[in-house]
């Protein structure tokens, strides 16, 4: 066991924290773009210090500037252009984490298509994608789910066909956030009828302005996650949109799957959002008493202060077997998104339930405590819980490939 | 930077994992839990013995091993996974600590070079420390000790005590003492023996570092908490494996129960509760050597009652997969169920610790 990153790591740890003193609980505008209003609440951050107050694209432009952001990406590409260190990463987010510095953008385009296109794109695609989705410029959103295909997602019907060398698309998709926001979709596209379920599916990339696309608000829970349902009546759009080859979009789309999942639920913004839990505990009351100091719901929170601190030793194990391949931890990374989501509802229901009435309060109620962001991620997580691949299947993909544990047999028989 | 076990602590970990797979099967178990052949536990802990783990802990200057506590807790593993049925606890983890952090010089010369010989060994008993029931409690007037302790962990056939008051002075007595009675409890686990003392006048030997500091003591919880959570962090990972290779073979319905969704969820639920255990028990051993007391400390308190809880949710869910075969006495399962639920009790339950945790970070004023 040898917990430090070793010596050579020290100048760059310094580097990061100096930066970070400078930027700490910094603000990022957004120029009153509504889907940046979840994001502090979601990264754990619920800041009650104001630090610098920064234009989020600046912000951005300075992170990839700094290597604090897409750090081995090509620089070619709009990335920082480093080699890839899993330390440094890890570092970077450590100190991010612990200053309260706001961290980079996310969404699908960057956890999800960069990373695609770096692996399956052809140069152009690159050239043309990358860099403006870094900066923020371009929004993307995820076109995958169907109405009939949810956990069977292989099962996806909207259809394209190739004519005079552009892609003529028909259907329907939904669970589609942020789409209002977005110039650009990546969508998986049923090209080959006569193929396999699986064989039959390409990744297409479509610009959400192109005639035929219709966009519904899909309101969920939450009133403010921004779901949408996607409509596509005859969307046309060039050949060269397609990536990887025809019938690949399966194996392009479960390349990046993944990638998602562990995200999910990240231990460090977890953490947070028990000091947040545990702040909370000691400044509310309840006839004069602090929460804290109610035995009931003191014994909960340390119940789940285990085992947060059980899924943050976890990330460190888990970061070890990157860097030592000889590592295995196969089923340690299988169960990530399980144990994380289940555990941010539990933390995030806590906070509800020691605040009790004060705790139903949301949105602009002028006695809302933290903003809402106690309901809110309550509910989002328990939308997290079912998306990404319900943690049903979750719990069919530990059993089956970690386990070992037979598969369903298939129903034969017609109903 | 690595974390996990290292390959000594591996190797450690296989061999009497191997060992015991050897030598102490279901049958064998059952023949020592229910009291019917006595050499057989003998040999057992005399080939464990040979292995080296009763030198671990002991500082190379005593001619032990002088490893880290992470070594102890691949052992633990290996031990709560085959519910090894030998001392370790008390004898070879709590003892050398109390002695090398509490003894003088002298002290650590006499008992020390004989814990590796294995010319003594020593019972613990701590209860006392941490939450005295019924009337239990001792009391020491000039150097003798008088009053009752409860769950002395290890104290079959040992030839010294370790006892503790509960301002946390540690002291040993002599187990052949006139004035010692030592009851064998009878626990719902056979695999290990828990006694209670009833001492009058029994003549005692201070150790003399832990007059004046409490610290030394809590110390050694610590490191038995972090044991114990590693033993059932070991049973529960064995009870996944037979729940797991039980499902596959077992058929309902013309088809394995393995392949029931309802069986595979149950499966998938223990195997995604135990995983980031391994990792925060061998973190909260790393921390024991390297961090300070209050961050070790509460690593020890958090390890103890979350590992107490999955353990608890995990040997209840694999008993279950097995159905009416789990809760016979014939496949021996409810060895590892009554293991663990020991290891919840002793050294302070779940809500004990948790309580503790909430002292060490001020969160109680």
């Amino acid at each position: 066991m040898d917990l430090e990153f070793g010596p050579e790591y020290d100048d760059f740890k310094k580097e990061v924290q100096e930066f970070c003193k400078e930027y700490s609980n910094a603000i990022i505008t957004s120029g009153g773009d509504k889907k940046f209003e979840m994001h502090d609440a979601l990264s754990g951050n619920s800041n009650a210090k104001k630090g610098k107050i920064v234009n989020r694209s600046d912000w951005q432009r300075l992170l990839i500037e700094k290597g604090y952001f897409a750090r081995s990406i090509p620089k070619e590409y709009g990335g920082f252009g480093g080699e890839p260190d899993i330390i440094k990463s890890r570092i970077i987010a450590n100190e991010f984490s612990k200053y309260k510095v706001p961290s980079g953008m996310g969404g699908q385009g960057i956890d999800m298509l960069v990373p695609t296109l770096l692996e399956w794109g052809t140069e152009e695609q690159k050239q043309k994608y990358i860099k403006s989705t870094l900066h923020g410029e371009t929004i993307w959103c995820q076109g995958y789910s169907e109405p009939n295909a949810g956990s069977d997602l292989a099962n996806l019907q909207t259809k394209g066909e190739l004519v005079n060398g552009n892609w003529v698309i028909n259907g329907q998709k939904i669970w589609t956030s942020t789409a209002q926001f977005s110039q650009m979709m990546f969508c998986l596209i049923r090209t080959e009828p006569n193929a396999s379920k699986h064989a039959g599916i390409s990744f297409i990339l479509i610009p959400m302005d192109t005639p035929g696309i219709e966009i519904r608000p899909l309101v969920d829970m939450t009133l403010k996650a921004g779901f949408n349902e996607v409509f596509f009546d005859n969307v046309t759009v060039p050949e060269e949109n397609l990536v990887a080859k025809r019938g690949e979009g399966w194996s392009v789309a479960n390349s990046v799957l993944g990638h998602e999942r562990g995200s999910l639920a990240n231990p460090n913004a977890t953490m947070n959002r028990l000091n947040s839990l545990i702040n909370l505990m000691k400044e509310e009351t309840i006839d004069g008493r602090r929460l804290i100091d109610v035995p009931s719901y003191r014994d909960r929170l340390l119940q789940i202060q285990g085992k947060v601190m059980a899924v943050q030793a976890h990330s460190l194990r888990l970061l070890s077997s990157k860097i030592n391949p000889n590592q295995n931890v196969k089923l340690g990374g299988m169960i990530q998104k399980l144990v994380g989501t289940e555990l941010r509802h539990e933390l995030e229901g806590l906070a509800i339930d020691v605040m009790g009435e004060l705790g139903t309060l949301y949105e602009d109620d002028p006695n809302v405590r933290d903003g809402g962001s106690w309901q809110f991620t309550y509910m989002y997580f328990l939308g997290l819980i079912i998306g990404g691949g319900t943690n049903q299947i979750q719990k069919n993909i530990i059993s089956e490939r970690g386990l070992g544990m037979p598969r369903e047999p298939k129903v034969t028989v017609e109903v | 930077m690595y974390f996990g076990l290292s390959e000594e602590q591996e190797f450690f970990h296989d061999n009497v994992k191997k060992f015991l797979l050897d030598n102490a099967s279901i049958d064998e178990i059952r023949k020592i839990a229910n009291g019917d052949d006595n050499s057989i536990q003998k040999d057992i802990l005399q080939g464990i013995v040979n292995l080296g783990v009763n030198s671990l802990l002991v500082p190379e200057e005593y001619g032990g091993l002088g490893t880290e506590l992470l070594h102890a807790v691949s052992i633990s593993q290996a031990l709560g996974g085959g519910v090894g049925p030998v001392p370790f606890l008390g004898s070879y983890v709590m003892a050398p600590l109390a002695l090398s952090l509490g003894g003088n010089e002298n002290q650590k010369k006499v008992y020390l070079p004989k814990i590796v010989s294995n010319e003594i060994r020593f019972g613990v008993g701590l209860s006392e420390f941490i939450g005295a029931r019924e009337d239990a409690g001792l009391e020491i007037n000039k150097n003798k000790v008088s009053g009752r302790a409860l769950f002395v962990i290890d104290a079959e056939n040992a030839d010294k005590i370790i006892l503790s008051t509960k301002a946390g002075v540690l002291f040993l007595v002599d187990a052949s003492d006139k004035n010692l009675k030592i009851n064998k409890l009878i626990t719902v686990d056979k695999t290990r023996t828990f006694h209670e003392l009833v001492l009058k006048n029994v003549d005692c030997e201070i150790l003399e570092q832990s007059i004046e500091n409490i610290e030394i003591v809590k110390k050694v919880v610590d490191a038995g908490r972090i044991i114990l959570a590693a033993d059932t962090l070991g049973a529960s990972e064995s009870m996944i494996e037979k729940a797991v290779a039980y499902s596959k073979e077992r058929k309902q319905f013309n088809r394995t129960i393995g392949s029931f969704q309802a069986v595979k969820h149950m499966c998938a639920e223990m195997a995604a509760d135990l995983e980031p255990c391994y990792s925060l028990v061998w973190q909260a051993a790393h921390s024991f050597d390297k961090d300070s007391s209050e961050e070790s400390r509460l690593l020890a308190c958090q390890v103890k009652s979350h590992l107490s809880e999955i353990g608890k949710s995990i040997s209840k869910k694999a008993t279950e997969v097995h159905g009416g075969m789990g809760f016979t006495d014939l496949l021996g399962l409810h060895y590892w169920f009554k293991r663990i639920g020991l290891n919840r009790q002793i050294l302070g339950a779940p809500e004990i610790v948790r309580e503790e945790a909430a002292e060490i970070q001020g969160f109680n004023q």
